[in-house]
């Protein structure tokens, strides 16, 4: 592991144990009043999902055009990675609009393109442990397409209406609310920083132990 | 061999294979025919369905039809071994594409040509009011959801527990297909016909088919090479 990782790995876990702290210290909205604050966990979560989705349809395409299988395993962390912030995310969204918007659910075009984001991520594990020898370059395909397919999820339900507030409020935020998202946003990244370094990591030391492996089948 | 003469092979091939078993266009059709009247008997209630049911069922019989006819034109290239052959046959790889996507989309048109009038007369729904509109976004819906379905099917060929992941992987991607079908046929059975809101969903569909043919020409060749 790198020198850094540790300190890093420190920093992280303490700053996840004061963030509620922090949060707890941000002023009450004036419309919303308590229930706005789980936005300091939603609002990173989404993002570093949204990163990871990323990651994952980039490091694909870059697999598949170049066959370097350093790329597949980023893809691989970051699906993983994808699947966990997606979670988060759409279980941390329910619970505030159950109270903003007075239902559990709606179908606009942010919630639904990252339902379907997080399922074709699902998708893509459940490809990668089930499908057999050779799954990794299908998963590649299948993170290229899901990538390609988020804007057409997004316009086809947007043609409907939105709700969802926009994230152009962010800068305008008074320094009382913004330095607990910042100070927020800064721990999911760390984590997932942290988080990605590892799953690459286990899966090169994997990959090297199944080399290992093969070189002894064939000194025998 | 030049590539549309490559293409027009592979179609001719399947086609040729199919009207002598008629294998994959009973078993589909049966299948699609047994969906829809599995509707009708949850939706259908005192003789009338809510508005706009009808075609949600057609879409939802087009792609539940539509995943198990992708699976078998596979499962037989396999089962008779002949998988190896078409991959090697002496023409550029995005033809092997273009022709099963072909050969689907024709076996899925003739489907849906049962499908829409069954729908029509079990809903009590206008479907062929605008048949010019309604077969271009049928058509360019099952094209869109086509292309996806047939390179996934053509990948999984050789993975295991293939019939489970097929639907697994190609629902979720072809969410907006079933999104602008359905949103751009209820436009259509509506009494005050929308040409707006029809041409809108149109288009996004044939976006959508662009920009997956594209793709998958362009992945078919480094997902089917060992």
């Amino acid at each position: 592991m790198p020198k850094w990782f540790l300190p890093a790995a420190i920093v992280c876990g303490l700053m996840f144990v004061v963030s509620p702290f922090v949060i707890a210290n941000a002023p009450f909205d004036s419309t919303m009043g308590l229930v706005y604050k789980i936005f300091y966990y939603h609002m990173p979560s989404a993002w570093m999902f949204l990163t990871a989705s990323v990651i994952c349809g980039v490091a694909s395409a870059r697999f598949l055009a170049t066959g370097d299988a350093r790329h597949d395993r980023t893809a691989w962390a970051a699906a993983e990675m994808a699947v966990l912030f997606g979670v988060l995310t759409l279980v941390t969204g329910p619970l505030w609009a159950r109270k903003a918007w007075g239902t559990w659910w709606v179908w606009d075009a942010r919630i639904t393109s990252s339902l379907v984001g997080w399922m074709i991520a699902w998708a893509y594990l459940i490809l990668r442990k089930y499908g057999g020898p050779g799954s990794e370059k299908l998963s590649a395909g299948l993170a290229l397409f899901g990538t390609a397919n988020v804007p057409f999820i997004y316009v086809s339900v947007n043609y409907w209406r939105t709700i969802h507030p926009a994230t152009t409020v962010v800068p305008t935020l008074p320094f009382s609310m913004g330095f607990p998202l910042l100070f927020c946003l800064t721990a999911f990244t760390l984590l997932f920083v942290l988080l990605i370094k590892l799953r690459v990591r286990v899966a090169e030391q994997q990959s090297r132990l199944d080399a290992l492996y093969l070189s002894l089948d064939d000194a025998r | 061999m030049t590539m549309l003469r490559a293409v027009w092979l592979i179609v001719r091939k399947d086609l040729t294979v199919e009207v002598r078993s008629r294998e994959i266009a009973y078993t589909t059709l049966f299948f699609a025919v047994s969906c829809v009247l599995v509707f009708a008997f949850s939706l259908v209630q005192e003789g009338r369905a809510a508005d706009g049911v009808g075609a949600g069922v057609l879409w939802m019989a087009i792609m539940f039809a539509g995943n198990l006819a992708l699976g078998r034109t596979f499962e037989r290239e396999r089962q008779s071994e002949t998988l190896r052959a078409l991959m090697l046959v002496p023409a550029p790889r995005p033809a092997v594409y273009l022709g099963k996507l072909t050969g689907i989309v024709v076996l899925l048109g003739a489907t849906e040509v049962v499908l829409v009038p069954l729908v029509a007369l079990l809903f009590h729904a206008e479907m062929l009011a605008h048949p010019f509109w309604l077969a271009a976004v049928v058509a360019t819906g099952t094209i869109g959801f086509a292309a996806v379905g047939t390179l996934f099917a053509a990948m999984l060929v050789r993975a295991r527990s293939r019939d489970v992941l097929l639907p697994v992987l190609l629902y979720p991607i072809t969410v907006p297909v079933i999104i602008a079908g359905v949103r751009a046929t209820m436009a259509l059975v509506q009494p005050d016909f929308d040409e707006a809101v029809v041409r809108f969903w149109l288009a996004l569909l044939i976006a959508f088919d662009v920009v997956f043919v594209t793709l998958a020409l362009w992945t078919f060749e480094p997902v089917m090479t060992d």
